[in-house]
């Protein structure tokens, strides 16, 4: 059986017949460098995204992937070349983004925090009600909706973010290693509740991570990106069935293969990274 | 008694003392803390009143506070001791709020659009050095004898801390979080309004107080010229007619107010920092 369906080269042409919903093309991003040389961050970043795909990417640390999301979500200019999200309800945001790292805001409750989004659009207060009641409750925060973030534990706000960006109800979701500072426990259960919320809706996911696992567990579609200068190495389908139980997934030969599959493509690039990170010292 | 004895009693008496201590130190140190702080004001006085009774102090210059507490009752009950902190009270209030709105904006707007800052720093560096009395004359001129000439006293007071504050609040903020505003696309004034200002509102209200007990200082001097009214003219006008006790009525009411108003705005931070209330 031939679990991996397809591995499709960097330069990789979308079909013509339906148009991507985020579509990247000859991406390139320069950082101006102390010596006023230009380090380049991402470079012929080329990739279509089809609508309802949760594409994941992965990617040594450094090669640019928090970069590339900043850039679709209209938090950086691209130097050349275009990353775009192809809007299709004209009324509802295009893109909410689960930042890496804390990002809920102290001085907000829980409450406020998730109806963040829906309050500055100043959707109605009664809808804001619904909506923002039921992500806590997917979340498990509903007990904790009028505690502030200092209150709350490491995952539980960073589930507060994940609501937040859910009841924005945006277009495409972007999602930067929301789950890489949990521990194992709460990271498989978190993985688990994200992947019940996304089947609820199956929005375009961009969701970023380090983790092999992870990608495999929660991804259609996997990007591996080289070390520096980030570029698309492979793009890789993920052909399980859905919805998926994390636990049993992870417990099938199949999903051995494919991690294993995957660490094939990423390891000389986390080698390069590290070695590139050993010769600045 | 042998020397042994003389040494067992000597270590008998400085066990019982170490006990008192130990029980002293036990009781509950933030209970403590706050007999002595209530204690020593009142000691000071006791001893400040057997001082002045005993003729050990000028009491030209150091009334005994048994005679100030009189004066105090007598300006009391005829209402001029009232009048006057009412009347410094309000130049106070309106006085901060003149300073202090305008300090807010801009104070957050500079932290917020470097432009701004880039245009505004200088300004305020060159101007905040000059000591605040200093500008008194040239209030006099500008504003007249009357209220106004007070009321623009205090607001530069209160303007500087508060500005300066502010901007360095929100420049104390996470970037992340405008980041969150930027991705959730907020407007200029959303963005001021739930990011920028409750990020920066720490620092503020360090910065209110900071401003509150300058305003209170400067109202005290301009009150000394040219003003019927207020504590510092009570103050001014006891040296004139060399009623000492007075005087000493006029600082002690400055320097309540000063104490409340600290107290009051503690007592504000923790209603409206609620998330850096209980850490
Ligand atoms: N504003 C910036 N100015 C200069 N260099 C930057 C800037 N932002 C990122 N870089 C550089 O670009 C490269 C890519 O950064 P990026 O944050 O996108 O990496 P990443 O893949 O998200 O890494 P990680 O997995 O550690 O989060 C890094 O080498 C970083 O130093
Ligand atoms: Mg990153």
């Amino acid at each position: 059986m031939n679990l991996v369906a397809d591995v499709r080269p960097t330069e990789y042409e979308a079909s013509a017949v339906s148009p991507a919903k985020i579509r990247i093309n000859d991406l390139r991003k320069e950082f101006r460098a102390k010596a006023g040389k230009a380090f380049v961050a991402l470079d012929g970043i080329s990739v279509d995204i089809d609508a309802g795909t949760f594409f994941v990417i992965v990617g040594p640390s450094g090669c640019g992937k928090t970069t590339l999301l900043r850039i679709l979500g209209g938090l950086e200019a691209p130097s050349s070349g275009s990353a775009v999200i192809r809007q299709s309800q004209p009324d509802k945001p295009l893109n909410s983004m689960v930042f890496q790292g804390d990002s809920i805001f102290p001085w907000m409750t829980v409450w406020d925090n998730a109806a963040y989004g829906l309050t500055l659009r100043n959707v109605p207060k009664g809808e804001i009600r619904d909506i923002v009641g039921h992500y806590l409750e997917r979340t498990h925060l509903t007990k904790f909706a009028h505690a502030y973030p200092h209150q709350l534990s490491g995952g539980m706000r960073q589930r507060v973010s994940i609501a937040r960006a859910f009841a924005n109800d945006p277009e495409v979701l972007l999602m930067d290693e929301p789950f890489s500072a949990l521990d194992e426990q709460n990271k498989t259960i978190l993985q688990q509740e994200l992947l019940r919320i996304w089947e609820e809706h199956k929005k375009t996911v961009l969701f970023i991570t380090h983790s092999v696992d992870e990608a495999v567990t929660l991804g259609d579609k996997i990007m591996v990106m080289t070390a520096h200068p980030g570029r698309a190495k492979a793009v890789i389908d993920v052909p399980f069935a859905r919805p998926r139980s994390v636990l049993e997934l992870r417990s099938t030969p199949e999903y051995g293969e494919l991690v294993y599959r995957i660490w094939g493509y990423l390891r000389e690039e986390v080698q390069q990274a590290r070695a590139e990170a050993d010769g600045e010292k | 008694m042998t020397t042994i004895q003389r040494m067992q009693w000597r270590v008998r008496v400085a066990q019982s003392w170490s006990l008192t201590l130990r029980r002293l130190t036990t009781i509950q140190p933030a209970k403590r803390d706050r007999l002595i702080g209530l204690l020593s004001p009142f000691v000071l006085m006791l001893l400040w009143e057997w001082a002045a009774r005993a003729g050990l102090i000028d009491i030209r210059f150091f009334p005994a506070p048994s005679q100030i507490f009189g004066t105090f009752v007598k300006m009391a009950e005829d209402g001029t001791l009232w009048a006057n902190t009412w009347a410094s009270l309000q130049r106070l209030f309106w006085g901060a709020l003149l300073g202090g709105i305008p300090a807010l904006v801009l104070g957050v707007a500079m932290g917020l659009f470097r432009p701004l800052r880039a245009a505004i720093d200088p300004l305020v560096a060159l101007t905040y050095p000059i000591p605040k009395s200093a500008i008194l004359p040239l209030i006099l001129l500008i504003f007249g004898l009357g209220e106004a000439s007070k009321i623009v006293m205090v607001a530069i007071g209160v303007f500087y801390p508060i500005c300066i504050n502010a901007t360095a609040g929100v420049l104390e903020i996470n970037k992340i979080y405008l980041d969150v505003g930027r991705n959730f696309r907020a407007t200029r004034w959303q963005t001021f309004r739930t990011v920028a200002l409750p990020g920066a509102l720490p620092f503020i209200m360090s910065g209110l107080k900071l401003g509150v007990g300058m305003g209170l200082i400067l109202i005290a001097i301009a009150e000394m010229i040219g003003a019927k009214s207020g504590l510092g003219f009570m103050i001014w006008n006891a040296w004139e007619i060399l009623a000492v006790e007075m005087m000493y009525i006029g600082l002690i009411m400055v320097a309540l107010i000063g104490y409340l108003f600290n107290m009051l705005l503690t007592e504000l931070e923790q209603v409206l920092i609620p998330w850096k209330a209980d850490k």
